[in-house]
């Protein structure tokens, strides 16, 4: 079980590996799209990569309502439970 | 009247340098790129062929990791290739709906395609990324050096085996003449050295065995040679209508005077004996370009060191150019650098176009005992060209039947 620090630090290396953003810009409420600039291709890619690396699933249909990087830690640690 | 196309910005990168000054001094010194495979799949799945001629300078030193991680690495060699071409044209200012792109591949994204295969029987179809159908795309060069540059022209990829990147020079000149576009960036781009593609040219005998020697394996004309040496990289060349390239006042290193496209309708690999489509596509190309047979001073052969290949080539070469070919100084400069297959036309044209503005034809090597039955002026040692107006020819035929040539005048 990963503690919330331990999901966004995780992301934020996830993030940082698809698109090379410095992982202290991955913050709770920052937007992937708005704030990240991340497009759909690399959303789906971090999705995938995190699913491994927490052992949890993401399905496709919830991938939408993780706007933020808040979202995306609370579903994970949600999901963990 | 028929707009004039000129070449204005040349870009490399392959086994004898990752840039074109590289490139063209090692060209010009006669030097080996093949070396043996030190992967591990070698042994792994015994392959019969144990070296390639891999690019001097891997993409992964000039592109960005992230940048990479979305590219094929043949699509990572055709941007790096065109970034350098577009830098040399010293284009600024431009009208992108007037940029086109004409680049090619032979084989394409065979990297991406069988990695994600693996992934696939290995973590399940959720693992498979999801930038894998652009990078696999056959396309993927073409549609990425249009984004890159923002060319907004149309953005093509011929695929003619290895005579595709010759047939870009083709498609890019008509693309000028026909006033769809200003500017075109012309190339091909390949990166074919993975297990599958070394173990099929294999099955077919087209590869050369020489494992003891790699450097020695690659010998066009000479009675020992035994296949070619699979190789990789990209070249590119800007193709500018010269009222452009004037009005902007840039250098230009050559006119593209002549291209064509022809089909053997013979056989699905084997070459025509008689080398009638290698014929017909000289004519073709020197009718395109206004050229008498006196006019050309220089070939870049196709000569990628097969038993099989080099000789109808020469048996073309006298048919369109009648005794004049022993006039002729000819470069068979895969002996250097290995057959880079789709790649292979706009590297060798990136070379014509230096030979013509230089007035110097690169090295053969690895000549030793020259096939009587190909009695062609071998370059074997840099030779300076004539002065005056000449016209150089770069050949290049594919599997398929597939003959394409290109005709460089000096300016």
């Amino acid at each position: 079980m990963a503690s919330n620090e331990e999901i966004l630090a995780g992301l934020a290396e996830i993030v940082n590996e698809e698109t090379g953003l410095a992982p202290e810009a991955v913050e709770l409420d920052k937007s992937f799209t708005e704030d990240l600039d991340i497009d759909s291709i690399s959303m789906m890619t971090i999705v995938v990569n995190a699913e491994e690396k927490f052992g949890v699933r993401i399905p496709d249909e919830e991938v939408k309502n993780l706007k933020t990087v808040g979202d995306a830690v609370s579903f994970i640690s949600g999901a963990q439970a | 009247m028929t707009r004039k196309v000129v070449i204005t910005g040349l870009g490399a990168t392959t086994p004898i340098g990752g840039d074109v000054p590289t490139m063209w001094n090692n060209a010009l010194k006669g030097v080996s790129g093949a070396r043996t495979l030190e992967d591990d799949w070698v042994a792994k799945y015994e392959l019969p062929v144990h070296f390639a001629a891999r690019c001097s300078t891997p993409a992964l030193e000039v592109l960005s990791r992230v940048e990479a991680k979305r590219m094929d690495p043949s699509t990572q060699f055709g941007v790096i290739a065109a970034r350098e071409a577009w830098a040399d044209s010293g284009i600024t200012e431009f009208d992108q709906d007037r940029l086109a792109v004409a680049f090619a591949t032979g084989i394409g994204g065979v990297w991406t395609l069988l990695d994600a295969w693996d992934t696939l029987k290995e973590k399940g179809p959720r693992r498979v990324l999801p930038m894998t159908v652009p990078m696999l795309m056959p396309n993927g060069v073409a549609a990425a050096v249009s984004l890159d540059l923002g060319a907004r022209a149309g953005a093509h990829t011929p695929v003619s085996a290895c005579a595709s990147g010759t047939e870009a020079m083709h498609l890019g000149l008509e693309l000028i003449r026909s006033g769809k576009a200003d500017v075109v960036m012309c190339g091909g781009a390949e990166a074919a050295i993975h297990p599958m593609p070394l173990a099929a040219f294999a099955s077919m005998q087209a590869l050369s065995r020489r494992n003891d020697d790699p450097q020695g394996a690659s010998r066009p004309y000479d009675t020992a040679r035994d296949g070619f040496v699979m190789g990789e990289g990209a070249g590119a060349l800007v193709l500018e209508a010269e009222e452009h390239a004037l009005a902007r006042g840039a250098r230009i290193y050559a006119e593209l005077a002549g291209t064509s496209v022809t089909a053997d309708a013979y056989h699905i690999t084997a070459p025509d004996p008689e080398g009638l489509g290698a014929t017909r596509a000289l004519k073709a190309a020197m009718f395109d370009g206004r050229i008498q047979a006196e006019d050309v001073v220089h070939v870049n052969a196709h000569a990628t060191s097969t038993p099989v290949g080099d000789k109808p080539e020469y048996t073309a070469l006298r048919a369109a150019l009648g005794a004049h070919v022993d006039n002729v100084a000819v470069s068979a400069t895969k002996s250097q650098m290995g057959h880079l297959l789709g790649a292979s036309g706009a590297v060798e044209a990136v070379l014509t176009v230096l030979a013509v503005h230089e007035r110097k034809a690169p090295v053969t090597i690895n000549l030793e005992n020259q096939d009587p039955e190909i009695p062609l002026d071998v370059v074997t040692s840099a030779r300076d060209l004539p002065a005056g107006s000449i016209v150089a020819l770069s050949n290049s035929f594919g599997f398929g039947g597939h003959n394409a040539v290109v005709a460089i005048r000096s300016v």
